[in-house]
Parts: C-alpha cells; sequence; structure tokens
C-alpha cells in the first residue's frame, strides 16, 4: 500500500489501528475503580502522545540514520509553536494556516543552524547543537528580538499568548460572546470532545487528538519512505562509514544537511500542532531539558527503527503523567501490607522518584537504557521474543533485524 | 576608561569560573577522549559543598531562655549551634562565618571521591563506546545528580555569605588615581580570582614539572603510543579525571558566596564553558583558560548599559556568537592544535 | 600521455620532506604498481591523488583534468576509485546495499535529493548491483551485513564496490596487508581476473612483492620521496638501485 511493502504495511496499519482506537485501549480500567489514576485516554495526554511522537519521529530521521545526535532540536520545535500562535493572532484561527509556517519557519531555522553546525561531527556538532539551542532559548525568553525591534516578538518569561485585540485579518478578533476565538479547523472545533459513557467507563473522542493522529500517521508515512529510499539508505550509509561514502563520490554534508531539515520540519509540525491545541507558546519549550527529551525518546523506543520513537514518546509521556500524580499517600496506601519499619523505608526510597522526582526517574532510565540497552525498547522486544521461539527462529531473528533496518 | 576597567574586573570572576570549568572538560577530554556532560553537575555539587558544610555547622539545639519570652509570653527558645557550645561563642561564631572557605577542606576529599567512583563506575565502561553514548550517560548523570540536588536541598537559591572579612569591597579606582567609588570591586570576587589563578598554575605546573605530568601530557597527545610503552595510562587517568572532578569543585565552593547556590547552576555554566572549550580549541589547556577568561570579560563589556541600549540583550547572546564567528573562521578554536578534532 | 601524469609534486610536512619532485604517468588500461621501503612516500602520493592531501607544488591530472582543490568525492566522480589499506565498507549495512550505494552514486552524482523513490523499485541499480555480486562470487551472501564478513571477503567487497562504479582508474593501497597467504592469492587472482575482463586502468601500492610480480606491467620504484626507477618487472628485480634502496632500508 502507497508504494511500501507488506511488512512496512502492516506496520503502518497496526500503528493506525491502535492511535484510532487509543481512546478505547487507554482507558482500560472504569472511572471510578482505584485503577483509574492509571488511565491515559484524556484529551490532553493523547494529543501529547502524537506530538512528541511526531518530534521524535522526526529527530530518528536525523539522529538514528545519520547518528548526528543534536541536542537543540527543542529550538525548532518552539520556532514552530511560536510561528502557529503569531499566525492565530494575524491571520486566523483555522489550524492549517498555523501548521503550514510552523513547518516552514522549523525548516528555515533548521538550515541556517544546520548549515554552521554541520561543518562539524561527532561531539562537536553535539555541543554546537545544544550552545545554539540555548542561544535562542535566551533570545525567546528575554524577547532579545522583540527588544530590537521594539515590538514583542516572543513576549519573554509570559510566553505568547493571544489577545482580544489580535487583529486576525482573516477571522474575528472576538467572538460575539467577547472571548477569545478557539482554534478550529474549518470550523470544526480542536477542544470538541465526544464523550461515550459505557456502563462504568467512560471514553472521550477529542476531534484535536484526532487531527493530530491523522498527522502524525502521515509523518509517520513519510519517515517510512524516507527509510526506505534511496536517500535513507545514503543517510544510514553516512552512519556507517563517511570515509567510504567520501571516495565512494557522495558529498556528505547535503545529505545530512537535508536530513537535518527534515528533523527540523518535523520538530516544526510538533511545535505548531502544540500551539493548535492550546495557543500559547513559551520560552521552556526549547529549553535544553526538552531537547534532552527527545534523545531520549528515541533512544528508549530504539534509534533507527521505524516504530522505536513512537514508542519511546509514548511511553515516556506516560509515566511523566502517572509518575507526576502519584504522591507519599498513594504511596503509603500501596505499600501499607508491608511491616510498618520496612514500609517507612519503602516509601522513603520510592518517593525520590515519584511526584516531582519524575526528573530523577527519567535521568536513571536516561543511564540505564544507554548502559543495558542501546537498542532500545524494539531491541528489548525483540530479544525477550527470541527467548520464545526455537532457538534456530531467534537465529533467523536476529540476522534478519541486523541486515535489515529494523521495523 | 575607568568603566574598562571596572568592566573588565567584573568578567574576571566569571571568566575564573569559565576557565576553572572548561580547564577540567579539557582535561577530561583531551585524556580520557570522553566528552563529560556531567561535569557542569561536579561545578554544581562544590557549591553545594558549601552548603553543606555551612549546615553542619550551624546545626542546633534548642534551649529554653527563661529571661526572655517571646510575642505570646511563653518563654523563648533559644537555637545554639552545637560549634559554639564547643568552641564558646565568639570562636564558634567565627568558625561559622568561615564556612565557605573551611568547606574547601571538606570538597577536596568529597569531589576526589566522587570523580574516582564516576570514572571507575561509569565512565570507564564507556572509553570503547561511540561519543554519541558517552554524551547521553553522562547527561543521564547530571539529570541525575541535579535531580538529587534538588530533592534534598530544594529548588530555590540558598545563601552562601562569605566571612565578614571579605564582604566590603575594594576600591581599585583610588590605587590607580581615579576618583574614589567609581571602580570598586567586592573583595570576595578577588579572592575568587586569586583562587582560580592559583589552582590554574598549580594544574599547569603539577602537569608540566612532574612526570606523572609529563605522561599525562604525552598521552593527550598520543594515547596509543603512551600505551605502547607500556605505562598504565589508565590509572593515571583515573587520578586526572578525580582531579578534574576537583578543580571544577572548588570551583564550585568558591562561587558560592558570588551567586546562591541553585540545582541548575551546573547546566547554566556547562553549556557555556563548552562553548568556551570550542573557542579556547579542543583539547588546549592555555586555549581553555584564555578563551574563558577572554569570554566571560567580553560578556561583562556586553552588560554595559552602554551597550545594552545600542543592542538590547547582546549579553545574553554575546558568547554564543563569538563561538559562531570563531567557528566559522578558525575552526580549531583560538589554541587548538591542528587536525584536532577538526572534522 | 598517460591517464594519469604527475609534474614535480613535491609535498613536505614540517621539516621532513615527503614527496620532491616526483614525476609519473601511468598509461591507460595497464597495471601500474609503486613500490618501495617504509616512508618512501606512498601513501602519500596515494593521497595526493584522491584529493586527502593537496600537494604544494605540481600537477596532477586525470585524463586531461587537474585533480588538485578537489575533494575526494569530486575525484571519484572523475572516474578515480581506492581501495584502502582496511577495507573500508559500510559495516552496518547488508552486502548487497554496500553494492547499491556505488552505483546509486554512479547513476545519481554526489548528491541528490531521491526521498520519494524507493530502494526496491529502482530495478536498474538492483541488477546492477547483482551482476558485480555475481562477478565477485558473492551472491549467496547478499543478505549478511559487511561487518560479519570474513577479511577476504571485506577485501573482495570492497573491489566489488568500486569496480561498480565502473571507474577508469582503480588505486588499491597495499589491497593484501595483513592477509594470510590463501587470501592474498585470491585477491591476486581477482585482480588478474578483472584485468583481463575490464578496460580498466589499476595502480597498487604494494609492499608484497609475490603480489606485484604476478600482477603489474610496469613498476615505479620510489626511495626517500623521489622515483627512482621505472621499468618492467623484470628490469625491475636485478636492478642494482633498487636492491640498494631495500637492502639499505632494512639492512
Amino acid at each position: 500500500m502507497f508504494g511500501l511493502d507488506k511488512k512496512d504495511t502492516t506496520l503502518l496499519i497496526i500503528v493506525a489501528l491502535l492511535v484510532f482506537l487509543a481512546p478505547f485501549l487507554l482507558n482500560p480500567f472504569p472511572a471510578d475503580s482505584a485503577m483509574a489514576q492509571f488511565n491515559a485516554g484524556y484529551p490532553d495526554l493523547m494529543q501529547r502522545f502524537v506530538i512528541f511522537g511526531i518530534f521524535a519521529i522526526g529527530f530518528n530521521i536525523l539522529f538514528g540514520l545519520t547518528g548526528y545526535l543534536s541536542f537543540g532540536h527543542a529550538a525548532f520545535l518552539g520556532v514552530g509553536s511560536y510561528a502557529a500562535v503569531w499566525m492565530f493572532k494575524l491571520l486566523t484561527m483555522n489550524v492549517i494556516p498555523a501548521i503550514v509556517l510552523a513547518v516552514i519557519v522549523g525548516g528555515l531555522f533548521a538550515a541556517l543552524i544546520g548549515y554552521i553546525t554541520l561543518r562539524r561531527s561527532g561531539i562537536y556538532f553535539s555541543i554546537l547543537t545544544l550552545a545554539f539551542a540555548q542561544m535562542m532559548f535566551a533570545i525567546a525568553y528575554s524577547d532579545l528580538i522583540g527588544r530590537f525591534v521594539g515590538t514583542s516578538i516572543t513576549n519573554g518569561e509570559t510566553g505568547l499568548q493571544l489577545t482580544l485585540n489580535d487583529p486576525r485579518i482573516l477571522g474575528e478578533s472576538a467572538t460575539p460572546d467577547g472571548s477569545i476565538p478557539l482554534t478550529n479547523l474549518f470550523g470544526w472545533d480542536m477542544r470538541s470532545t465526544y464523550q461515550m459513557d459505557v456502563g462504568a467507563w467512560l471514553f472521550q473522542f477529542n476531534f484535536g487528538y484526532y487531527f493530530c493522529a491523522v498527522v502524525m500517521l502521515i509523518a509517520f508515512f513519510l519517515s517510512i519512505r524516507i527509510f526506505r529510499s534511496p536517500f535513507g539508505l545514503m543517510l544510514r550509509a553516512v552512519k556507517s562509514n563517511q570515509q567510504r561514502m567520501n571516495y565512494t563520490g557522495l558529498n556528505i554534508r547535503p545529505y545530512t544537511l537535508t536530513a537535518f531539515i527534515i528533523s527540523g520540519m518535523y520538530a516544526g509540525l510538533a511545535g505548531g500542532l502544540m500551539a493548535s491545541m492550546d495557543p500559547l507558546a513559551g520560552a521552556e519549550r526549547m529549553q535544553w531539558t526538552a531537547s534532552g527529551e527527545v534523545v531520549l525518546m528515541t533512544i528508549l523506543g530504539g534509534a533507527g527503527t521505524l516504530i522505536g520513537p513512537v514508542l519511546g514518546a509514548g511511553f515516556i509521556k506516560y509515566f511523566e503523567n502517572i509518575f507526576s500524580k502519584i504522591n507519599e499517600a498513594t504511596l503509603h496506601q500501596w505499600f501499607s501490607f508491608l511491616p510498618d519499619g520496612l514500609e517507612t523505608f519503602v516509601v522513603w526510597v520510592a518517593e525520590h522518584f515519584v511526584g516531582s522526582g519524575w526528573h530523577l526517574t527519567l535521568g536513571i532510565l536516561f543511564m540505564l537504557v544507554v548502559i543495558f540497552l542501546p537498542g532500545g525498547l524494539v531491541e528489548g522486544g525483540q530479544k525477550i521474543g527470541g527467548l520464545f521461539s526455537r532457538r534456530k527462529q531467534a537465529d533467523e531473528k536476529s540476522k534478519a533485524t541486523k541486515t535489515e533496518p529494523a521495523e | 576608561m575607568d568603566a574598562i576597567i571596572l568592566q573588565i574586573l567584573n568578567g574576571l570572576d566569571k571568566g575564573s569560573a569559565y576557565a576553572l570549568i572548561a580547564l577540567g572538560l579539557t582535561l577530561i577530554f583531551g585524556t580520557l577522549g570522553v566528552v563529560n556532560f556531567a561535569h557542569g553537575a561536579l561545578f554544581m555539587i562544590g557549591a553545594f559543598c558549601a552548603v553543606t558544610v555551612q549546615r553542619l555547622l550551624t546545626l542546633s539545639y534548642e534551649t529554653v531562655d527563661p529571661t526572655r519570652t517571646d510575642f505570646l509570653g511563653n518563654p523563648m527558645k533559644v537555637k545554639t549551634p552545637y560549634i559554639e557550645s564547643w568552641f564558646g561563642p565568639e570562636v564558634g561564631a567565627s568558625i561559622i562565618e568561615w564556612s565557605v572557605p573551611l568547606a574547601i577542606l571538606f570538597a577536596i576529599p568529597v569531589m576526589l571521591l566522587i570523580g574516582y567512583a564516576m570514572e571507575r563506575g561509569l565512565i570507564k565502561h564507556f572509553y570503547k563506546r561511540p561519543h554519541a553514548d558517552q554524551i547521553l550517560v553522562t547527561f543521564g548523570l547530571a539529570i541525575v545528580l541535579q535531580e538529587l540536588i534538588k530533592h534534598y536541598y530544594g529548588a530555590n537559591p540558598i545563601q552562601t555569605p562569605a566571612p565578614d572579612a571579605f564582604r566590603g569591597s575594594f576600591d581599585f579606582g583610588q590605587l590607580l588615581g581615579f576618583d574614589p567609588n567609581v571602580i570598586i570591586y567586592p573583595y570576595w570576587r578577588l579572592v575568587y580570582f586569586g583562587f582560580a589563578a592559583i589552582i590554574i598554575a598549580a594544574v599547569f605546573s603539577f602537569l608540566q614539572f612532574t612526570t606523572f605530568g609529563m605522561v599525562v601530557r604525552a598521552g593527550m597527545a598520543d594515547r596509543e603510543t603512551v600505551g605502547l610503552l607500556g605505562i598504565d595510562i589508565d590509572k593515571r587517568f583515573t587520578i586526572m579525571f578525580g582531579l578534574a572532578a576537583a578543580v571544577a569543585g572548588l570551583a564550585g565552593v568558591m562561587y558560592a558566596p558570588i551567586n546562591a547556590p541553585n540545582y541548575h547552576m551546573g547546566m547554566d555554566f556547562l553549556v557555556l564553558s563548552f562553548v568556551v572549550v570550542v573557542v579556547g580549541g579542543m583539547g588546549s589547556l592555555p586555549g581553555a583558560v584564555l578563551a574563558g577568561f577572554l569570554l566571560g570579560i567580553l560578556e561583562s563589556f556586553a552588560s554595559m548599559n552602554e551597550v545594552k541600549t545600542i543592542l538590547p540583550g547582546i549579553d545574553q547572546i554575546i558568547i554564543y556568537l563569538v563561538a559562531i564567528v570563531v567557528l566559522l573562521t578558525r575552526p580549531r578554536g583560538l589554541m587548538g592544535r591542528k587536525g584536532v578534532m577538526e572534522e | 600521455m598517460g591517464i594519469l601524469d604527475v609534474k614535480n609534486v613535491s609535498k613536505r610536512f614540517g621539516g621532513l620532506k615527503a614527496l620532491s619532485d616526483v614525476n609519473l604517468s601511468i598509461k591507460e588500461n595497464s597495471v601500474h604498481a609503486i613500490i618501495g621501503p617504509n616512508g618512501a612516500g606512498k601513501s602519500t602520493l596515494l593521497n595526493c591523488l584522491v584529493g586527502k592531501l593537496i600537494p604544494d607544488t605540481g600537477s596532477v591530472m586525470f585524463d586531461g583534468q587537474s585533480v588538485l582543490g578537489r575533494s575526494p568525492y569530486e575525484i571519484n566522480q572523475m572516474g578515480i576509485s581506492r581501495v584502502f589499506q582496511t577495507p573500508e565498507i559500510f559495516g552496518d549495512l547488508t552486502v548487497m546495499e554496500n553494492m547499491m550505494i556505488p552505483v546509486f552514486a554512479r547513476r545519481d552524482g554526489a548528491f541528490r535529493m531521491h526521498a520519494v523513490a524507493m530502494v526496491n523499485t529502482e530495478t536498474d541499480v538492483i541488477e546492477q548491483a547483482e551482476q558485480v555480486l555475481e562477478d565477485m562470487n558473492m551472491a549467496d551472501k547478499r543478505h549478511m551485513t559487511a561487518a560479519s564478513l570474513s577479511r577476504g571477503d571485506k577485501r573482495r567487497l570492497e573491489i566489488g564496490m568500486c569496480l561498480s562504479q565502473q571507474p577508469r582508474l582503480l588505486l588499491l593501497d597495499e589491497p593484501t596487508a595483513g592477509m594470510a597467504r590463501a587470501d592474498t592469492n585470491n585477491t591476486i587472482d581477482l585482480l588478474k581476473q578483472i584485468k583481463d575482463e575490464r578496460d580498466i586502468t589499476i595502480a597498487i601500492i604494494e609492499h608484497d612483492m609475490h603480489v606485484v610480480f604476478s600482477l603489474a606491467e610496469r613498476i615505479t620504484v620510489l626511495a626517500q620521496g623521489t622515483p627512482l626507477v621505472e621499468d618492467e618487472p623484470q628490469k625491475i628485480r636485478g636492478h642494482p638501485k633498487v636492491r640498494e634502496a631495500y637492502l639499505g632500508e632494512s639492512g
């Protein structure tokens, strides 16, 4: 289908099914049960799953294929958000122009920064991208360009927001009842949610989520095509052996730069979607922690694999949500079956990792994955899968995953 | 003229911090071939060593002072630090007051130990892994260290004052024949600069004049050849890592009175120190020091009001702009050796 | 006038004169060996031919065009392929993918944004790559990762990759260095076969005299950065100057 071979088509269909049925799949527990806190079927969280999925898919095109580790990709997501919000302020609340501009702006910034940073590779490249991202963060956070030109561009610390005085040439500055209009797709409101009660379960179908989901599927499809294209082959060759690449008559820089721009456009797209779901943009989206997060998503899932980044993004965003919600009281409840002294101790240990300690968990996870599972969840899954099948089959499988770009 | 001198002075303390961190980064990169993203965290831990010592010294017990009452009319509770009860109020108070310099004694073993543990426990296993993995694992470690500090010390900056003796400012202007109070410079910053100069001098003479340093320098120039000579270079590199950690830690301890320690100061300094290393020339120790001071001073000039009115906010991005220009015109940095990291 | 003409090329590294006044002409469709003791400047000369180094003086003309100042990929696109001392292949990719990359490079040039096509529908490239794999006797290994090949097969693959570009000049840098005798003989046979079957010029830098005398039609002896003699193999064998250079070096 769409020029994909059977295996890739199957993968695409599975992802599509998972994404479309997510409101059911992510809400397995009845709304009033104790397990309801593990549900993830809210519009807001599901949107984050797919948006960060897009971000990670794009990052993987650069890092997974060429091996160039950028530490500044959040900057492109940030400029995408700003561009989209400006579109909402100036033109219309329809998300299409906003997203198109976000992608273009993300790509332009990536072209500029990539042109300079890709003169270097390895560690140097990582440091440079980090420095550039921090510079852009500083510019956005202090609204430097705005102060220079005399009108606010990023609105500094507060972040860029919509107001009732925005011109919105093709739309309206304010709705008849005097509030800020909502983001929409040709009139379909991004926030509109259809709620379905089935017994004790409550399923929510949000238009914004489905819009993002469709965009993500397109983005995912394009990434499969890039992986399987001659261009993708060349990118993998860059990662494998630059010397041979050079002596095979191939010019490396345009390849890496194109990959960098494509991943920048994916990041811009993710930023544009973020702003479309919630029309504001802040500098914190551009910080190095945000860049580090997308690196982690890609690595956790499996860099260089097709599905890895999507898995990684979902995994991290899900556990971020769960871990952040857990507090000391919940922990005491969970471990109440233990003897008192032991319970206190276990809760004391566990407390480090939950609530605001989520970042600590993330850091440890990061280290564990890099140390023990450099291939990420996909490789881990394959290893476990290998244990269950007969030995000969396992051998074939590991050979197959080595010889072909894994799914 | 006076304004220029003032800005140079103002740039010195930040420049000292950049130089010290960049020096450690370069040592580790040059010897072990590892880019340590957790190096900023070591600086931060150093600063929190000062906080810890301050807290330990002010550990107090409560007594009830029957002669005084609080605003509810109850007898007033008075906190007395143990130190004061052991050494008498006056000596005790001055020990507390000198907590930051005392923290140096505490920080040296702590940092050496952390550095040793880090190298043996983690970094060692990454020598043969790709650079990307080294970056990622130290990045993860940086997050872990930073979050642990945040967990135990909170998210807010913690004031750690310098001893009273250094609290005032030194009137530099008068010394040079300017009007009084034109060029004044806090004593502690002067101390910091002097301290940094001593450490830098110590590191350089250690590398220059000891056999140990000679081997390390040879190892930085060509690791394989030195390995072939049968010298146990790995052990020396472990020691170098500990040394670099100690340098970063000491830089952090002494910086605590200048900038109240917070959990994210490590990463803030790390990114800029990387830029310093790139500008100075990857693998060049003098380059790291020179670029550290140059960029510190440049940053201070960019934050002058006269400059800011023309180019608002330039102070926050000047270092990055310089790095870009240097990279485009002289990719190996100011003092980088030809061929090192030029690819 | 050969296919490759090196005129008055000199190259210094600091105080060390690596090449001084090298003149060399390689005839089209010949096998030309460059030999010499260690430190004679063989590798420096080779690097000057492929764009890795730029000589201080002199000119290097390939088929009437100067190669100086061009980067390695441009020189490769002119028709010069290089085989390295330790095989440089794409270790993470399969043998088949390794073979397709040079075919793509030949068809599409140094860069082509070819992101909509699919590798598995590029039938012309696949066919050509398959053909070379057949020629190299490696068709059964096409799905293996290149890194998992034996040393001899890696060399074979690298030579195949170079041939799949249909270069006019093939440069080999000690192609049998570190190889067991059997692998060396296989490589010699392979190169002989290539020489017989194709219109190709081969320049080979080699230490192993067995390889040199089995293959070369013409030999240049390099010593201390300058060509000592250039002649046919039989005449080189007993040449006093050559003996002197080698014995003086090793004895």
